[in-house]
């Protein structure tokens, strides 16, 4: 039974990875679970320099979900290099990291020093940050700088190129077709939704920044129907990102499109969640005479005749 | 020290005051490693809500069972409050630094404002067989919220006066050291953040030495959300993680602002 996927330059052995911001640099969680039972680790956000993230209250469960608005702290390149990378480099699994910045420039520059440092499989553009008063979300909502920043790295670099997509948008394909007519290896979906929080004792605001980014099984539904959407699109792999905690969301994201999934909000309430979910789609492969896992990405039944969701159809018709 | 991270056998639940409860559960493993000040982070169910773990400090170890103490405030304690003997729950730990009890001092002032006197009965243990003299001070909002299982010397203040002294557990810390003399005190203070600042103003205003152990919004609990700061007083970085740095901080540490409503 093979679980290996093969993403650009990059191979995975299986589809499973775990999301930027939810895992750290890899040591915290180290203690708790099998790292090379991982596809793949996406790093922290890294910036160019440190960041310190905004002010307290920083996260606020909801229904099945969390918001966050943690603001991209991190230790920027520098520290990233000197203090994280070398103990990422160890661990027998891919190591992607995730770039996050204020402008093309400085996303550039960014990658432009990590490709001096070996052993590193994958870029990840996070291009779709809700909370940063710059760039973030800035670049993610217009069609032209997610284009302009894609191509820029592309032509820089022969890892493999992820860019990290909004949900926050009105047609997410239009996004990814951008991604993929400038180069891009995949893209990933969703990141969180932008959400709110309110105290009704104290009038206030939960989050320090007002509103933060909605994640956990509250957004799978929405991820579901966006991956769908990019499916429809692109011929560039997805990976599915959105509320995943068990290996039953993740073989629902296959099925709708996505090559591989990574696992986020899950990994706070279980930093053994991932390894779990690699472990159920396995089995649930062999039990299933599954042969390659790769058969189930996009093998979802629609009975003939079935009215295709508008957003689909009109992309059809572009086609035509 | 190795961590844990498994569903373990609830063994008893019994409320022990108005809103509150001390639960045990069967844990050799956690037993057998905690140290005063460090917490857990307890799964309450396996359905996905609530989704996220909660924070509870270990109040005190019996043989190979743990004991945590809670008060009724949202979901997930609700839900903790109907576990009865034998069924489920899931921990993960333990985590956090400790308190300083192994520091140069000659009385151990613990100050305690409601549920915050949830991590002291253990701490109480330890200093006893080190045989460090210990007073506690522990404010509560009226008498039928005041929990002094495991506690020693206790001095209760009550908001209502219904107890013990009436006022702040920081005006009755100050009334009795004003009369009384207590030989190089070290502060150990756990409670809502208003009372912690309250400890804090006090303590650096005599010259106490001081810690504070923090209750913060918490998703992971081991470092990887970045979802509970506490802003630095100093250095490079500007804040510090309740989870992995702390919970208990030395009180010149660490600053609380305005917008820290717990």
């Amino acid at each position: 039974m093979n679980t290996s996927y093969t993403l650009g330059s990059m191979h995975l052995k299986n589809r499973v990875l775990v999301a930027s911001g939810t895992f750290g640099y890899g040591n915290e969680a180290a203690p708790y679970t099998d790292l090379r039972a991982l596809g793949g680790i996406v790093t922290k956000s890294v910036s160019w320099l440190p960041r310190q993230g905004n002010a307290p209250t920083r996260i606020a469960e909801t229904p099945a979900g969390m918001l966050n608005s943690i603001g991209l702290a991190n230790v920027g390149i520098d520290a990233f290099i000197a203090e994280k990378l070398p103990f990422l480099r160890e661990i027998d699994t891919e190591i992607i990291v995730n770039i996050a910045a204020s402008t093309t420039e400085e996303y550039i520059r960014i990658l432009e020093r990590l490709e001096g440092e070996e052993d590193i499989a994958a870029y990840e553009i996070n291009v779709s940050c809700p909370n940063v008063k710059e760039g973030g979300l800035n670049f993610g909502t217009r069609c032209d700088m997610t284009e302009t920043i894609t191509r820029e790295l592309r032509r820089r670099t022969e890892r493999t190129l992820i860019i990290k997509l909004t949900p926050n948008v009105t047609h997410i394909a239009d996004f990814a077709k951008s991604c993929e007519n400038e180069g891009a290896d995949a893209v990933a979906l969703i990141n969180t939704l932008v959400g709110m929080a309110v105290n009704f004792r104290t009038r206030r605001p939960v989050l320090s920044t007002i509103t933060g980014g909605l994640s956990g099984p509250a957004i799978k539904p929405v991820a579901l129907a966006k991956v769908f959407e990019a499916s429809k699109a692109i011929s560039i792999p997805i990976i599915g990102i959105g509320g995943i905690t068990t290996w039953q969301d993740a073989i629902e994201f296959l099925l709708v499109g996505a090559s591989a999934v990574q696992v986020g909000t899950a990994s706070f309430r279980d930093p053994d969640a991932a390894v779990k979910i690699a472990r159920g789609m396995e089995t649930y492969c062999r039990e299933e005479g599954v042969e390659d896992i790769q058969d189930l990405v996009g093998a979802l039944h629609i009975d003939a005749g079935t009215a295709a969701p508008g957003f689909v159809k009109a992309r059809e018709q572009e086609k035509v | 020290m190795s961590v844990i991270n498994t569903d373990v056998e609830v063994t008893s639940n019994e409320q022990v005051a108005e809103e509150t409860f001390a639960l045990r559960f069967h844990s050799p493993s956690l037993a057998g490693q905690l140290l005063p000040g460090q917490f857990i982070n307890i799964r309450v169910s396996d359905a996905v809500e609530p989704l996220l773990r909660r924070p509870y400090s270990i109040s005190s170890v019996h043989g190979e069972e743990c004991e945590i103490l809670f008060s009724l405030l949202g979901k997930g304690t609700h839900i903790l409050a109907t576990k009865r003997a034998g069924d489920r729950i899931g921990i993960l730990g333990p985590l956090g630094n400790t308190f300083g009890y192994e520091k140069d001092f000659g009385t151990a002032v613990i100050v305690a404002g409601g549920i915050g006197v949830a991590p002291f009965p253990h701490l109480t243990r330890v200093l006893q067989q080190r045989a460090i003299p210990v007073l506690t001070f522990l404010g509560a909002r009226n008498a039928n919220r005041v929990v002094t299982r495991g506690l020693a010397n206790v001095h209760v203040a009550t908001d209502d006066g219904s107890e013990g002294f009436h006022g702040t557990v920081i005006q009755a810390l100050a009334a009795y050291l004003d009369s009384h003399e207590v030989d190089r005190p070290r502060l150990f203070a756990c409670g809502p953040n208003a009372m912690l600042k309250a400890t804090q103003a006090f303590a650096h205003e005599r010259g106490f030495a001081c810690e504070l152990s923090l209750e913060s919004e918490m998703a992971c609990g081991i470092g990887i959300c970045q979802g509970c700061p506490i802003e630095r007083t100093e250095g490079e970085r500007k804040y510090a993680l309740v989870c992995t740095e702390g919970p208990c901080f030395d009180s010149h540490e660490i600053i609380f602002h305005e917008h820290h409503h717990a």
